[in-house]
């Protein structure tokens, strides 16, 4: 069997050299700049529509909750173009199912770019999944705007000249949050319960600032790992009377009934990336039922403390709030409109805005310069912060509180900060309203 | 197919159907679009992660249901190489990041060859399950749930520019498994592949032939392991990420439902599989958009229709894909020779 055999031998030498050739440099060296697509005629846009893409957790761990923003999404667009579209241009918005799986988010995005050949990624979801893309999308240029994550890392204008936030990013969310908690809550003993990845560093890198000697513990999650009861009973044992959750929405439905069951009532102060109450509602009820036990999802969550800086859909007086009710009773009247389908429905607007400063004769370039422009101003309540120098979304956040029906109350109006050491400082009041922004019709 | 109808050894058939395979690939990937070369590479590292399940499952009987847990050996090692040793080349990256999964492999074969069915079935999935989690427990290293993301550099110079990135990296993922199937198969072939099946088969009367039966079991478990490493290396290079999220247990089930939906026991059954892996996924998912489903009937789609198929597979082909591919073949050849059997009878009457 093994007698050498010439043949053998030089066939297995050249199909080993072959590859062995062919390589030169090392694999983890910087590669030469490549060209970023430049000018000319852009992809994914015709004269009658323009194609841009996503990629959302439809299915996995992050979709309860998170699969329904790109509906929300979709409802504006539709809204947008049955009212003639952006200089006459219907937003064609194509969702990809990535399952918050970080292999398949570059499967898809590559696919939307590759294939689709799509204008744009907008609202690309997820810090471990969007954070795999970006190099590719700077690499090709094509726009990255309003990634759905609050890391600091979309913050990079010089690195990434495509990538835009758009959430409040977790430090300064962290700020706010650590800030309320050092005002309102004085010497109370604060846990954490935090996503192990940049949600939980960023975030706790401002809530330091103002909380860190009141922090008797801190508990790391996998997204993958459901059974949260090792990190609630530790919280209890450390006898935090405060929980920061940093948590995506099942996570925090999850930290609060495991709470309950092991009757540990704690106040809790979630992040804006888990805080909508219709969504926790949903959650909590599918969660107890899965659990063989009837929950009252209202008593759980009352008192609960949220941080936000989107309108709250029970904001009725608000013109921004009438808006999106229209778009939704047009458009997805049985979907229930959660702060979730609020946050995809602003998000929306705000590409549609991006589009519409970006002017008719639409490139890429123009589409970053109308980002980088500042005087994009969205339904938020707090401004964005970007400009050529910065391109980080929404700067600061609210407090509130859920009342016994699910409905919020504001315990502390907006404030913004920075994601530094920067003070925090009430944040302006005046908005544009829909009708001053006068985005259709032209 | 007897080996012995052939006139030429094992090894080099073996490397010249790769030289061929190889040259098909360059051509195709040569007319087809940059996303499409990106799924043909996406086809070569499963292929070769499927491979390697066949031997250990399909040819020595071990069940593995964790084989997920050798693709994130891979796929981090080769992570940590690019980022923490920018200076050494990608492909012994690779090796390394095979050798690596080879190490475990033999570790956790080692333990194996004392379990049998259902007991190994469940070692191999607490390794599927547990082993992502040092990502969380050594976040500083591994990147928690972020994973690592970074970018290999691989095109040689004289390509760069000439040849888009997605074609090149399938010519680099095919290139190596095609050099890996050439191996196992020439192993399997010969008499470590007759040893392998005598232990399937029966220990009993495998350790009567002399055969060392734990020996067989670990070496087994050692050569798919560094299948599934080299796979997962791979995709760490044709995608620039290791993250936990992609080395789920279904993941591994994946895998295991691809050696049976291909044929297990078969070489080629593999191929079937891994390309059902990949097409079958983006297929549903195409027509899911077609038909513009509610999201809720669109997500479950691919899963249905990969169960769907693998149902009615197995119905109708016990022995996967393969084996309908065989029935068939040898249905081709008996009409071929009823009708040139009849042919001649008609010439003659004429």
């Amino acid at each position: 069997m093994s007698r050498p055999h010439p043949a053998r031998t030089v066939l297995a030498a050249a199909l080993a050299g072959a590859l062995a050739l062919t390589a030169c440099g090392g694999a983890g060296e910087a590669p030469s700049e490549q060209q970023a697509q430049t000018g000319g005629a852009a992809p994914g846009v015709t004269d009658t529509s323009v194609l841009i893409g996503t990629h959302q957790p439809l299915t996995g761990p992050a979709a309860p909750g998170y699969s329904r923003i790109s509906v929300g999404a979709q409802a504006m667009y539709d809204h947008i173009n049955d009212g003639g579209g952006i200089h006459g241009r219907t937003i064609e918005y194509r969702v990809e199912d990535d399952a918050y799986n970080p292999t398949r988010t570059v499967e898809v995005v590559k696919k939307l770019v590759l294939q689709d050949e799509v204008f744009a990624i907008v609202g690309g979801l997820g810090t471990p999944t969007h954070s795999k893309v970006v190099d590719f999308l700077n690499q090709q240029g094509v726009p990255d705007l309003l990634v759905s994550s609050g890391a600091l890392m979309w913050d990079q204008p010089e690195r990434n000249p495509m990538t835009f936030g758009y959430q409040v990013d977790y430090t300064r969310e962290g700020k706010i949050q650590g800030k309320y908690i050092a005002d309102n809550l004085p010497g109370r003993k604060v846990g954490l319960m935090y996503q192990n990845d940049d949600v939980g560093r960023d975030t706790q890198r401002g809530l330091d600032q103002f909380i860190a000697d009141q922090t008797v513990s801190r508990q790391g999650y996998d997204p993958a790992n459901t059974d949260v009861l090792p990190q609630i009973s530790a919280l209890r044992d450390a006898g935090a009377e405060v929980v920061v959750c940093e948590c995506v929405p099942a996570f925090t439905a999850l930290s609060i009934l495991t709470a309950a069951k092991i009757g540990y009532q704690p106040q809790f102060m979630v992040s804006s990336i888990g805080a909508d109450p219709a969504t926790l509602t949903g959650l909590l009820e599918e969660f107890g039922k899965q659990g063989g036990s009837e929950v009252s999802a209202p008593r759980l969550l009352e008192g609960m403390l949220g941080t936000g800086y989107l309108p709250d859909v029970g904001l009725t007086d608000d013109p921004w709030v009438q808006l999106l009710q229209q778009v939704h009773q047009e458009y997805i009247p049985e979907e229930p409109l959660t702060n979730t389908v609020v946050y995809g429905m602003v998000q929306a607007y705000t590409f549609a805005q991006a589009l519409k400063a970006a002017g008719r004769d639409l490139t890429r370039e123009q589409l970053v310069a109308a980002m980088e422009s500042g005087e994009l101003e969205g339904p938020g309540l707090t401004p964005f912060a970007f400009s050529a120098e910065s391109h980080s979304g929404y700067t600061g956040a609210y407090v509130f509180e859920v009342n016994p029906d699910t409905s919020t109350t504001i315990v502390q109006q907006p404030v913004v900060t920075d994601r530094g050491e920067g003070p925090v400082t009430p944040a302006r009041t005046e908005r544009k309203t829909p009708e001053q922004i006068a985005l259709l019709g032209e | 197919m007897p080996a012995g109808r052939s006139p030429l050894p094992p090894l080099l058939r073996h490397t010249l159907l790769a030289l061929a395979a190889l040259l098909a690939i360059i051509v195709l990937t040569g007319v087809v679009d940059p996303f499409t070369n990106l799924r043909i590479a996406s086809v070569g590292y499963y292929l070769v992660a499927v491979a390697g399940l066949t031997l250990l499952t399909g040819l020595n009987g071990q069940v593995s249901l964790g084989h997920g847990a050798f693709l994130f050996i891979g796929a981090y090692t080769m992570a940590l190489l690019v980022i923490h040793v920018p200076g050494w080349p990608f492909w012994l990256d690779l090796l390394l990041a095979a050798a690596a999964s080879g190490v475990a492999g033999a570790l956790a074969g080692a333990a194996a060859a004392r379990l049998h069915g259902p007991y190994l079935a469940g070692a191999t999935l607490a390794l599927a399950v547990g082993l992502p989690a040092l990502t969380q427990r050594f976040p500083e290293l591994l990147g928690g749930s972020n994973g690592l993301a970074f970018r290999v550099n691989s095109m040689p110079a004289g390509l760069a520019g000439s040849v888009p990135t997605t074609r090149w990296q399938a010519w680099v993922v095919w290139a190596s498994v095609l050099l890996a199937l050439v191996l196992l198969a020439n192993l399997t072939r010969g008499r470590f592949g007759r040893t392998l099946r005598a232990v399937r088969d029966n220990e009993v009367s495998a350790e009567l032939a002399g055969i060392h039966i734990g020996r067989t079991k670990v070496l087994a478990f050692l050569i798919s392991a560094v299948c599934g490493g080299l796979a997962g290396g791979l995709q760490a290079f044709l995608l620039g990420t290791a993250a936990p999220g992609s080395f789920t247990l279904v993941l591994s089930l994946s895998l295991l439902a691809a050696v049976v939906l291909g044929g297990i026991g078969s070489m080629w059954g593999a191929l079937w599989g891994a390309i059902a892996l990949v097409y079958f996924q983006a297929w549903s998912e195409d027509l899911a958009h077609e038909l513009a489903l509610s999201t809720d009937i669109a997500n479950n789609l691919p899963l249905a229709v990969y169960g769907l198929i693998l149902i009615t597979v197995v119905l109708a082909f016990p022995q996967g894909i393969q084996g309908g591919v065989r029935q068939l073949g040898r249905l081709l050849r008996r009409t071929r020779a009823n009708r040139t059997a009849s042919g001649t009878a008609t010439e003659g009457e004429s």
